[in-house]
């Protein structure tokens, strides 16, 4: 008999919580929880015990079963549908030793560059690899997906743009799924969108007044025509010009850059990435020299230590939302890193000639498919192409796409008479024989000539430029030379496989191996976001399952998976209630409220959405200010839109007053959004449905166990009350528009029917395994034990460190929720030691800091989570507890405030072994201040990284690597 | 270095000092000191137009991103481009080589006096 996971999941036992317990003077961890919880918000007030609709807890060996049938439902067969989503072969290595290693996968976003310089890397090699391909002078960190990159380019066109125009033209060549995120996201900020028919023949004329331009390079149809001159009538009319380029026919063709292009954007998918049914993948962004200050989305860059040797670091960080709040560039912060590692890499095993030869092969076979389906008189419509070409069939187009499905075939039916083709890395010679005989291409001996080659890339557009010329792309050819730079890089980070990282409101825990498993099962990756709904049914499933029991615990009535990052789901559940207002005649309820201790994201999304954010204060305790909030209220009466509140609070607190707020908004005809970030302290114990919310987004990869991937992949699924289901994003190409509907019988469904926020109907749907075998493992009961557990070791933490930190805020009964914050700035005024210091110390002692300065400047955030055992959690006590006796040695003149071990943190080996020892403390303090660390010691690979030096030396490429020696 | 006391000032913590018919615009030591490690300044083009308390540029910090704000109408004489390549500049000399913008004006609006600015930031 197995041990149930629940155990495996919650790292305290029944022994350290009663330690734990005694020391805070509860009797139980639901005594506490209930002390800490406000009783009017309990989910017992709302429903009866036992009337939850989750399965029983399943084992681990049970859920992977399960998981195994519905894999089975779905059907894989052999995708030649293209629009922007190949089948590809994702390298073995790359798979074992990113994929499906956690050194990679449970990394956090590399906020702490000293311990991140692994990934940092590996990013910059992505970027590197973007900007070479693309032509482009700088490329993002990634991007959620290519249709929400092309989003973002468009608006990163209308604030750079000197053109007063409010038009943004649109190549009808685009891929349907970005015509229709374009169409979604333009209507909300009042943007005109205009649809034109582009070419080489295009004239000032036909475009007319505009800020900016957008070319799908190649064309969805598969065409390749040159846009350059398009793109200088754009800059004559002071336009920017976007172009979405696929980055394997870059080997092969004339780069954006080259052809003046202002944007780059794109998907790196096919560079080794499965499809997934949709996702997640790494899109990108890429700009011209002067525009790297307009970019949204993360961006590494290369500053230097405080050795002066060379050190990456997350460049321009204060022009994102957490900083710029409503002013932001965008609203987006997870971006695809462990994706966009995966593709980087893909480049780096392959190199410049490799890729060549992968594009070279795939044009060949595309030429191939086009001379045999011409001899056989099939008018095949492209004359010119890279991978994807269309073919005219007057009537049978739907015999010949179900003959092609019958055979494993997945083929593009356009329309009545049109069929699209598509080949990629992993098709065949076999492939094409049978593709050519659904157009009545075989021989008696079903033979099919391939020999003739059709070449289809136009002259004047041949690449002539160099690209991944760097060592890093031109030196990892084997599989030993790659398995070990994999090694070399994990091994410079910090991940959970090191130890705890307890950052506040990032909820760390555990990403369970089984829950991970069926994430490279090829039934859930080998799927186009597309393929018929015969084929997912399985996936179809999964899905409806995982949305119905995520109704279950947040007390909503339907739930959309589609957001690919918690961002998104902030826009879509924003949309949903712009969408609601409308449809009630109620055009001037614009205003979104939003407390001022809220993420920054918040108030980036409502401006994506269309609204005006006003900013309620709060009290000296982090609650929002009743008195306040129903000042704006009365100010907005006639205009008010919505309040975005997040619960618990983004200070950790349980707000007693919650319902209060929640019904001073209702009665004024606005809607609340509850923030999900916070969700991890209240699964079990209450349901934002039931005190007052109307749609919330939850972030899957912090409460439902999907790893942080060092920066993504997210997913940030809406829920909603029935009022607002119809408004949550729907998607033009869903296999299926009917989602569940909470309801007496069960059966009830609602379409879906606002307008799409990710490129793919389901957003990221491989990943979505792990969620649904972390509630199938958990049950309601495992779900609540692991609240109270998380909520048990943050006030635990909070209490045995109360003594040598203040801790701020604290709500009923003296407890916090899931997370503390503890106060620094008292240590700070008397001994110059800074939050950055104690940080950085932490690194020495082997840990990752907590969250740094949110949300109040020189504080410390501190979230366990209940996956940490009591061991760690009080290993990391007796941590702060030794920083805290290093600070008060400064403030006392032992050491100077200039030089001692937090001022110096972190220390590498290199430093305390070369050259001569200078500091008035040893190097035993410097490196192991605690004498367990002789045994299991971290070391960080660089010392303190200097951030103005990077932001005013902005490189975002890889350094040479005569900069390392 | 110009004398603090004898510039004039704006409740958006820049300083001008007035020449004749031309304004030379720069932040106040304490907005520096507030933005801390200053890193990218972006100011508009000479020749353009600036309209009084709309934004005419940018100081990004480490900590943060300030909008430069036109303290008065007029047009853009000169920019500094030392503070462009040495954006530190700011932050060492912010009332001297930290200088942002030079406009030249036709009516000066009623600007706050070094006590008046004394007041706001409470010193």
């Amino acid at each position: 008999m197995s041990q149930p996971f629940t155990q495996r999941h919650i790292g305290t036992d029944a022994d350290a919580q009663s330690r734990m317990l005694a020391v805070l003077g509860h009797s139980s961890v639901e005594s506490l929880v209930n002390a800490a919880v406000p009783a009017t918000i309990q989910v017992e007030q709302y429903r009866r015990e036992g009337d939850s609709t989750l399965p029983p807890a399943a084992t681990e060996r049970e859920a992977i079963q399960e998981l195994r049938a519905l894999a089975d439902k779905n059907t894989v067969k052999r995708s030649m549908i293209g629009l922007g989503y190949y089948d590809t072969i994702t390298p073995a290595v790359i798979k074992r030793n990113v994929l499906e290693n956690p050194s990679w996968y449970t990394a956090y976003t590399p906020y702490q560059p000293e311990i991140s310089q692994g990934r940092l890397e590996a990013i910059i090699n992505f970027q590197t690899m973007v900007a070479d391909l693309t032509g482009m002078a700088t490329a993002n960190g990634s991007m959620l997906d290519e249709s929400t990159s092309v989003v973002e380019g468009m608006l990163l066109a209308r604030r750079a743009s000197k053109s007063p125009s409010n038009r943004f033209i649109v190549d009808a060549d685009a891929l349907p799924q970005t015509h229709a995120l374009l169409g979604n996201r333009a209507h909300a900020l009042g943007i005109e969108l205009a649809v034109l028919p582009l070419d080489e023949s295009t004239t000032a004329e036909d475009l007319g007044d505009y800020f900016g331009i957008f070319v799908q390079y190649p064309g969805a149809s598969g065409r390749i025509w040159n846009p350059a001159a398009v793109i200088a009538l754009a800059h004559e009319n002071k336009a920017l010009a976007v172009v979405a380029a696929d980055l394997l026919a870059l080997t092969l063709i004339t780069s954006p850059g080259e052809l003046g292009a202002d944007v780059a954007v794109g998907t790196s998918q096919r560079f080794g990435v499965p499809m997934g049914f949709g996702g997640p993948h790494a899109g990108y962004l890429a700009v011209r020299k002067g525009l790297e200050r307009q970019m949204p989305g993360r961006l590494v860059g290369v500053s230097v230590d405080a050795a002066g040797h060379p050190a990456y670091r997350l460049s321009l960080q204060v022009r994102e939302q957490h900083i710029r709040r409503d002013k932001a560039t965008s609203n987006i912060c997870t971006a695809q890193v462990l994706l966009a590692v995966m593709a980087g890499m893909y480049a780096v095993y392959h190199g410049p000639d490799g890729l060549k030869a992968i594009a070279t092969e795939v044009h060949e076979r595309a030429g191939a498919l086009v001379a045999a389906l011409r001899a056989l008189d099939v008018d095949v419509i492209n004359d010119t192409f890279f991978d994807t070409v269309r073919v005219s069939v007057p009537t049978g187009t739907a015999e010949i796409v179900a003959q092609a499905a019958a055979a494993g075939y997945n083929l593009h039916q356009v329309d009545a008479t049109t069929i699209g083709i598509s080949v990629d890395e992993t098709t065949t010679a076999a492939d094409l024989t049978a593709v050519v005989g659904f157009f009545g291409g075989r021989d008696a001996f079903g033979h099919v000539d391939l020999d003739v080659i059709q070449p289809g890339l136009p002259d004047d557009l041949a690449r002539t430029s160099d690209y991944l010329t760097h060592a890093v792309f031109n030196t990892h050819r084997s599989e030993t030379s790659m398995m070990r730079y994999l090694k070399r890089l994990a091994d410079y980070d910090y991940a959970l496989d090191r130890g705890m990282i307890p950052l506040g409101s990032c909820t760390m825990k555990l990403n369970a191996a089984t829950e991970m498993e069926a994430v490279t099962w090829p039934e859930f990756g080998g799927l186009h976001p597309f393929a018929p709904r015969a084929d997912v049914e399985g996936y179809l499933e999964l899905i409806r399952q995982l949305e119905t029991w995520l109704t279950d615990v947040t007390g909503y009535d339907s739930v959309s998976l589609q957001p690919n990052a918690g961002s998104q789901g902030e826009l879509a559940g924003l949309l949903a209630i712009r969408g609601f207002h409308l449809a009630n005649g109620d055009v001037d309820r614009t205003v979104c409220l939003i407390p001022s201790s809220a993420h920054g994201t918040n108030a980036a999304s409502a401006v994506l959405a269309g609204m005006r954010v006003v900013v309620v204060a709060c009290d000296e305790l982090g609650n929002v200010d009743l008195g306040d909030l129903r000042a704006k209220i009365a100010e907005h009466a006639g205009t008010l839109a919505a309040l975005m509140i997040t619960y618990p609070s983004t200070h950790g607190v349980y707000e007693h007053e919650v319902g209060a707020i929640c019904a001073a908004v209702h009665d004024a005809g606005g809607q609340v959004y509850v923030d999900g970030a916070n969700l991890n302290a209240l699964l079990g114990f209450a349901r934002f449905g039931d005190f007052g919310g109307d749609v919330s987004h939850l972030n899957l990869h912090k409460t439902f166990c999907i790893p942080h991937g060092g920066g993504g992949p997210g997913v940030g699924p809406v829920a909603a009350k029935a009022h607002l289901a119809p408004f949550l994003p729907g998607h033009p190409l869903a296999q299926d528009d009917e989602h569940y509907l909470l309801g007496g019988t069960g059966t009830e469904t609602v379409v879906h029917g606002g307008g799409p926020v990710s490129a793919a109907p389901y957003g990221s749907p491989s990943i979505l395994p792990i969620s649904w075998a972390y509630v199938r493992m958990m049950g309601a009961d495992g779900l609540k034990q692991a609240t109270g557990a998380a909520v048990l070791a943050a006030n635990y933490v909070a209490k045995q460190l109360s003594g040598h930190f203040p801790v701020l805020y604290a709500g009923d009964n003296g407890l916090v929720a899931h997370e503390c914050i503890l106060d620094l700035r008292p240590l700070t005024a008397a001994t110059g030691v800074t939050v950055d210091d104690v940080a950085k110390r932490l690194v020495d002692y082997g840990f990752h800091a907590p969250t740094m300065s949110f949300p109040v400047a020189g504080t410390l955030m501190v979230e366990p989570t209940e996956s940490e055992d009591l061991g760690e959690i009080d290993r990391f006590i007796e941590a702060m507890i030794g920083i805290k006796a290093e600070a008060d040695a400064v403030a006392a003149g032992t050491w100077p405030a200039d030089d001692n071990p937090l001022h110096n943190a972190p220390h590498t080996a290199q430093s305390v072994i070369e050259g001569e020892w200078t500091h008035p403390y040893d190097r035993e303090t410097a490196v192991y201040p605690v004498r367990t660390l002789i045994r299991n010691k971290y070391w960080a690979p660089v010392r303190r990284i200097d951030n103005a030096y990077g932001d005013r030396n902005l490189v975002c490429a890889c350094p040479p690597p005569e900069a390392f020696e | 270095m110009a004398d603090k006391t004898e510039l004039q000032y704006t409740a958006e913590h820049e300083w001008v000092l007035v020449d004749g018919d031309t304004a030379t615009v720069g932040i106040t030591a304490y907005a520096a000191d507030k933005l801390g490690d200053v890193v990218f300044v972006e100011l508009p083009e000479v020749g353009s137009a600036v309209a009084a308390g709309t934004v005419v540029g940018e100081i990004e910090s480490t900590k943060s991103v300030g909008e430069l704000f036109a303290p008065i109408n007029g047009t853009v004489a000169e920019i500094n481009d030392a503070v462009v390549d040495s954006p530190e500049l700011v932050n060492s000399d912010p009332l001297g080589a930290g200088w942002l913008i030079k406009v030249t004006f036709e009516t000066l609006p009623t600007l706050l006096s070094y006590a008046e600015y004394s007041a706001i930031i409470g010193e």
